[in-house]
């Protein structure tokens, strides 16, 4: 009833869609970074949305299922001789060896069931600044022994057709992974847009920037020429979002990913697209991005197209377990 | 006063939006921001998912994949806001409830004591006495979950931000600058002056109610002993 952690990896939480309700505390959403990734990820095992899985960073860990388990892993490609993208029955005693990720950054692996972890505060995300949620409030380590919610949820398995070898032929479409880099990530106009010099808001659109290695859940760091206003006022501190682009005195711009300070008083220069946030999270420091500016209502459309895409892949996945 | 007005409508992003109230803290207008949030959640409106009131106006979060979203979300959200601002305007001026917290002052936890003295003039021992003299109200929540802006602090305690933030203040640790008063409720960075430390435990996601401090609340603060913020610690 349990996968058992042999190696972490570099940064392997259990996360979900995260906890909303209480941003008026300081306490962001949190949750899956790549959402759509971790929707797949759920619908590859028959899973409800929401159920809890493991974000894998970077480094996979190396698991050990000790019972047979119906599992998917979803979004970056990582070395390892595990199917990507499609549902398979790890066996008793068997092991999924997640190397580096080769394209892309963060991986979803969701277990028929879900992980049985307690939900705090009404989820089952990591908050690693709080260290609450999630296993422990923690990442995983050595050792850990993760419970299964329901041991017999494998036996969807048999549900679904297959080819003579006894595995799945179809996958679930890599929808957030960048094909090349630069990927292109749209925003709208930050508050403070106008305030920056001109030579600013135009090498915003016109660099290409690197994801700083000192970047995290939190937010990140965009390596690229430096920001600046010409009158530096303070501005008063007020409520940020995910996928804020805010700029500290230094020029550097920020990101605000999952894990994201509730407010800040930083002038904020954009607002990312939300239907793009989540390839951003696939890019890994070092990663490549420009950003194009579009309009409040391309926003939006951008934002509806993304999600009649997802809804239609897991409609078709939901098909294959004959769910209607 | 004569009844604010919304400056404007700010997107934040396409799944949230900033309604403006002021571009300067006035305590006043912070004090209708404190009651539209409340009267805004009170209507529970299914696609949002957040209010979350700041120093000069609030944000609402939306979700954007309920069936109920608006198309012209930035419209619905002024819409909201006035609707809601006659109930607001008529809610009691003190939205919030009443916390009084324990706080130690003596040098162990007062980790910038002599400097804040120095700064605003005052005899070390009345930085603790005026400090303990003042009646706040969470302005706004951010930074970190459970960590409250508040104003009220007397103006001769306003000094400026450390000019080197520590790379790890305590948790508990009760701090000033400008006009301004913080606890910081876990051990993370942060430059503001620290003048004592509570034993309470600001945020903690198991209780029913995780945070200790919710925005338009009104603080206290009482001196305790070291003896008594080591009692209380170990009874947290």
């Amino acid at each position: 009833m349990s996968v058992r952690v042999l190696r972490p990896g570099l940064l392997t939480t259990v996360q979900d869609e995260g906890r909303h309700g209480y941003q008026r505390v300081g306490l962001c959403p949190g949750g899956a970074m790549d959402p759509v990734a971790f929707a797949l990820a759920n619908a590859l095992v028959g899973n409800d949305p929401n159920e809890a899985a493991l974000e894998i960073t970077v480094i996979g860990p190396e698991l050990q299922f000790e019972q047979d388990t119906l599992v998917a892993v979803c979004g970056a490609e990582f070395q390892g001789s595990f199917p990507h993208n499609r549902p398979t029955l790890a066996r008793k005693g068997s092991r999924f060896n997640v190397g580096r990720a080769v394209r892309g950054a963060r991986a979803y692996l969701a277990v028929a069931g879900g992980f049985g972890v307690e939900p705090v505060l009404g989820s089952r995300a990591t908050y690693l600044p709080g260290q609450f949620g999630g296993f422990e409030g923690r990442a995983l380590k050595h050792g850990d022994v993760l419970p299964l919610r329901d041991a017999a949820a494998a036996e969807r398995f048999s549900k679904l057709k297959k080819t003579r070898d006894g595995t799945v032929k179809w996958s679930a479409p890599p929808f957030t992974l960048p094909d090349r880099e630069p990927i292109l990530v749209h925003v709208i106009d930050g508050q403070h847009y106008a305030s920056f010099d001109a030579t600013s808001q135009r090498a915003f659109l016109d660099t290409v920037w690197s994801v700083a290695p000192e970047s995290n859940r939190m937010g990140f760091r965009l390596s690229g020429p430096p920001l600046g206003r010409p009158q530096a006022d303070e501005i008063l501190s007020g409520p940020t979002c995910l996928g804020s682009v805010q700029v500290p005195p230094s020029g550097v711009p920020i990101a605000l990913m999952a894990d994201h300070q509730t407010t800040g008083g930083y002038p904020r220069i954009a607002e990312i697209a939300s239907a793009d946030v989540a390839r951003l999270a696939q890019l890994a420091p070092g990663g490549k991005v420009h950003f194009a500016r579009c309009s409040l209502e391309i926003a939006g459309e951008l934002r509806k197209d993304a999600r009649e895409r997802l809804q239609s892949a897991v409609r078709g996945i939901a098909w294959e377990y004959g769910k209607k | 006063m004569a009844q604010p007005r919304p400056l404007g409508v700010i997107p934040l992003g396409d799944s949230a939006a900033y309604v403006e109230f002021s571009s300067i803290l006035d305590l006043d207008v912070n004090s209708v921001v404190q009651r539209l949030a409340l009267a805004i959640l009170k209507r529970k409106v299914p696609w949002i998912r957040d209010v979350v009131p700041a120093l000069g106006g609030l944000a609402l979060h939306f979700d954007p994949d309920h069936a109920e979203f608006p198309a012209k979300p930035l419209e619905e959200a002024l819409a909201l806001v006035n609707e809601s601002m006659k109930p607001a305007l008529a809610a009691k001026d003190n939205p919030g409830s009443d916390v009084v917290l324990p706080v130690c002052y003596e040098p162990e936890f007062a980790l910038d004591l002599a400097e804040i003295a120095k700064k605003a003039q005052v005899p070390p021992e009345e930085v603790a006495t005026r400090h303990a003299a003042g009646e706040y109200r969470v302005l706004m929540m951010g930074f970190a979950p459970g960590h409250a802006y508040m104003g009220g602090l007397d103006p001769k305690l306003a000094v400026p931000r450390r000019s080197s933030p520590r790379a790890v203040v305590p948790a508990g640790s009760v701090a000033i600058a400008n006009e301004q008063t913080v606890v910081y409720p876990y051990a993370i960075s942060g430059g503001w002056n620290v003048i004592g430390r509570t034993p309470m435990v600001l945020f903690d996601a198991r209780r029913q109610r995780p945070s200790l401090l919710w925005p338009g609340d009104r603080i206290r603060f009482r001196a305790i002993t070291r003896a008594q913020f080591i009692e209380m610690a170990a009874a947290q």
